[in-house]
């Protein structure tokens, strides 16, 4: 994206035909008073060592318009509105304490987790549809492809010192962290966890 | 079927009790594969640290492998091309757009505690794998059959393990960790091990050709599960269990074989078979089960969410531009127009070119530099590629495998060979002591046809009036032979030609020894 100090480089007649094309497209959701305002503001910036956008003009006489709601403008959902929760069952909170590797099987760790799964719930409450999930706000970017030359490695020296053990350049793992997962098979011989 | 366990020893045997006429209940195995081979490039897949082996434990960590915090993942140019060649090669669909995942689960060699992988939509889909079985009695009859590939997707590979039991620990080395590996999924299309073991070996060919990988399973470059049930044809998949730790294609075909009896025999017991993990131990030949009772794991897949999607463009035209240029763009129509000769094309060429049987064509390139060997020996000689296969393909072959050795190791070179089978085709020594000969050679490298043959005087003898004599003295010596060929026996003529060889040492022509007698008996 370019930004404002960039255009400034160019010829000054097309100032007035980019601006408010890129007020738009910076501000493409506010609306249209709300763009005469902005539009205002960027053009007495005009002189002066520029930034794309500032939200407080300290010595503007113009009223700083915050865009944060003053008062909630959503409504807390009540209990009932929630879809009821299953039961925990004691297979679950087995296999949950596998996957996550935390002990949680006292009163207070099982109440945790159901208000954690209840909190969760709140969000079958929003209407998806028409709406693509998305994975990540880089998911339009272009993924980079690095060129296939040694750059980095040999640092044996710098990366063994974090561990707290270690044998002749090995990093050394207790067996007790081995309960089977992932089916694993170079390894041979497999010792049964605690867990 | 038998009772008890199966015999890992003698496959042949179980299948020559299948040879009975298909009634509708028998069982038949059904095989897949999942195959990850490790790409050949210079660096990982995420990172810039070098991908090498033997290297001393740890050196080849860059921090991301190391999965320090901070550290982010850039993905390697030469291993998505390395994969798109091998799904072209395949006959794959590319997915233009395809997502990377995390796969997480905990283990010591996977520092991060998820593996970086594509889940959701791979790099390449719907492709097959054509491959040949040689059967048949004598094996020399090409059964082609072909397997549909599902999927070819990225992934890390994950560091080495070693377990100390004396000390009860476990030393981690990282330096495979984050190396890129193509993951290629089977369909399961095929029935047995042997069939298997012939579809890994076709595919070791093709990514040796490609470059993409050298595939040497004891190694580890290139490492084959086995997804094995048993069913009855026409009705729906058995419950199928998974076979891992197949070091050689060898392994791979008996592995299968057992476990495919297993169940039949489990079956037939009334038991039934169970969704497990199984690994196998080459020194018994069974598979053993590897998991304690834990239930399906639950990798709980996610969108990577540092690495957009990957994209690859169909032609230079495609790619938008601002992006022309720049190296980091994957262009399908490029590595199309830059694929090798792929294995199938080239025994298609020996058939074409040198006029041979497809057999021999498959024995050529199945073995590593035969079929180099082959051509050098053709350019030197004067014999037809036809006559000279059977030199490469049986006797040279045979030493070979006799001794255990490789075509690069080879005592005797192409040149040498090509003059010891000039000395046989003008005649001058026949074809068994020119087998005699290249045993000589084998022991000796260094020394030269025409020497041998000088030194132990195993020049063909062709003095019509030497072996007149020779003949004479042994028809005479054999009257009941004489009658009995005269009453009509041929096969005794064989005989009376064996008992001139031995009197010449077998430097008798057989052509010229043959008439003689006949013309003798007459």
């Amino acid at each position: 994206m370019l930004g404002i100090h960039q255009i400034y480089g160019r010829r000054r007649v097309q100032l007035n035909i980019i601006l408010p094309l890129l007020c738009r497209y910076y501000y493409a959701s506010r609306t249209d008073n709300m763009l005469s305002t902005n539009v205002k503001t960027l053009r007495k910036t005009r002189n002066t060592p520029s930034r794309p956008v500032t939200v407080a003009r300290l010595y503007s006489s113009n009223k700083h318009n915050s865009k944060v709601p003053k008062v909630p403008t959503w409504e807390p959902l009540g209990e009932d509105r929630i879809p009821s929760l299953p039961q925990v069952s004691s297979d679950l909170v087995d296999k949950l304490e596998r996957l996550a590797l935390v002990d949680f099987r006292t009163k207070e760790g099982l109440v945790c987790l159901e208000r954690a799964i209840r909190f969760a719930d709140h969000l079958n409450m929003v209407d998806t549809t028409g709406v693509e999930p998305m994975d990540s706000v880089l998911e339009h970017g272009q993924l980079f492809l690095r060129g296939d030359t040694v750059t980095e490695g040999d640092c044996a020296e710098k990366l063994l010192p974090l561990s707290n053990t270690t044998v002749e350049e090995y990093f050394v793992a207790p067996p007790e962290t081995f309960h089977f997962q992932g089916g694993r098979t170079e390894s041979v011989h497999v010792k049964h966890s605690e867990f | 079927v038998q009772p008890g366990k199966p015999s890992a020893t003698s496959p042949r045997h179980w299948k020559s009790s299948d040879t009975s006429p298909t009634s509708p209940t028998r069982l038949v195995g059904v095989v897949g594969l999942e195959i990850h081979a490790q790409i050949q490039s210079n660096t990982k897949l995420f990172s810039g640290s070098k991908v090498g082996f033997s290297a001393p434990p740890n050196s080849l960590v860059s921090f991301f492998d190391a999965s320090l915090p901070g550290t982010l993942p850039v993905l390697n140019r030469r291993c998505v091309e390395a994969a798109v060649m091998t799904a072209l090669a395949l006959n794959c669909t590319i997915n233009k757009k395809s997502f990377f995942d995390r796969k997480h689960y905990f283990y010591a060699d996977l520092p991060a505690g998820y593996q970086i992988t594509q889940q959701r939509r791979a790099v390449a889909v719907d492709g097959q794998l054509a491959y040949s079985l040689l059967g048949g009695r004598k094996r020399n009859q090409i059964q082609s059959r072909t397997v549909r590939i599902k999927q070819i997707q990225l992934e890390q590979d994950s560091g080495k393990s070693l377990h100390d039991d004396q000390r009860s620990q476990t030393l981690i080395d990282l330096n495979r960790a984050g190396v890129g590996l193509m993951e290629l999924v089977m369909e399961p299309d095929m029935s047995c091990g042997e069939q298997a073991a012939a579809a890994v070996r076709e595919l070791q060919l093709v990514l040796q050709a490609l470059g993409t990988c050298q595939g040497n399973m004891s190694e580890g470059q290139l490492r084959v599960d086995a997804n094995v049930s048993v069913h009855r044809p026409g009705e729906e998949l058995g419950v199928r269990t998974e076979v891992k730790n197949i070091n050689s294609a060898r392994f791979l075909s008996r592995a299968i074989d057992y476990e495919i009896q297993r169940q039949i025999e489990a079956l037939g017991r009334g038991e039934a078979v169970l969704n497990e993990t199984r690994t196998y131990d080459s020194k018994s030949g069974h598979t053993i089960p590897m998991r304690d009772k834990e239930g399906l794991q639950d990798y709980r897949f996610m969108p990577e969410p540092n690495l957009p999607p990957l994209v690859v463009y169909e032609d230079r035209g495609s790619v938008p531009a601002g992006l022309l240029g720049a190296e980091g763009v994957v262009v399908l129509e490029g590595l199309r127009e830059g694929l090798p000769e792929l294995p199938s094309v080239k025994r298609a060429r020996l058939v074409r070119s040198y006029g041979l049987l497809p057999e021999h064509s498959f024995t050529l390139v199945n073995e590593d530099g035969l079929m180099e060997y082959f051509e050098a020996v053709v350019k030197e000689t004067r014999k037809e590629p036809r006559k000279l296969i059977g030199w490469v393909t049986n006797e040279l072959l045979g030493h070979l495998k006799h001794h255990n050795l490789s075509v690069s190791k080879c005592p005797v070179s192409p040149s040498a060979l090509a003059e010891l089978l000039e000395l046989q085709e003008a005649g001058h020594i026949s074809s068994t002591v020119a087998k005699q000969v290249l045993g000589e050679m084998w022991r000796d490298p260094g020394r030269r046809a025409p020497e041998v043959v000088r030194e132990q005087d195993l020049g063909l003898v062709c003095d019509s009036s030497d072996l007149q004599r020779v003949c004479q003295r042994v028809l005479d010596s054999h009257p009941d032979l004489v009658r009995a060929l005269q009453e009509g026996n041929k096969k005794v003529l064989n005989r009376l030609m064996g008992l001139v060889q031995k009197e010449t040492k077998g430097r008798a022509d057989p052509v010229l020894v043959r008439s003689l007698l006949e013309e003798k008996t007459s």
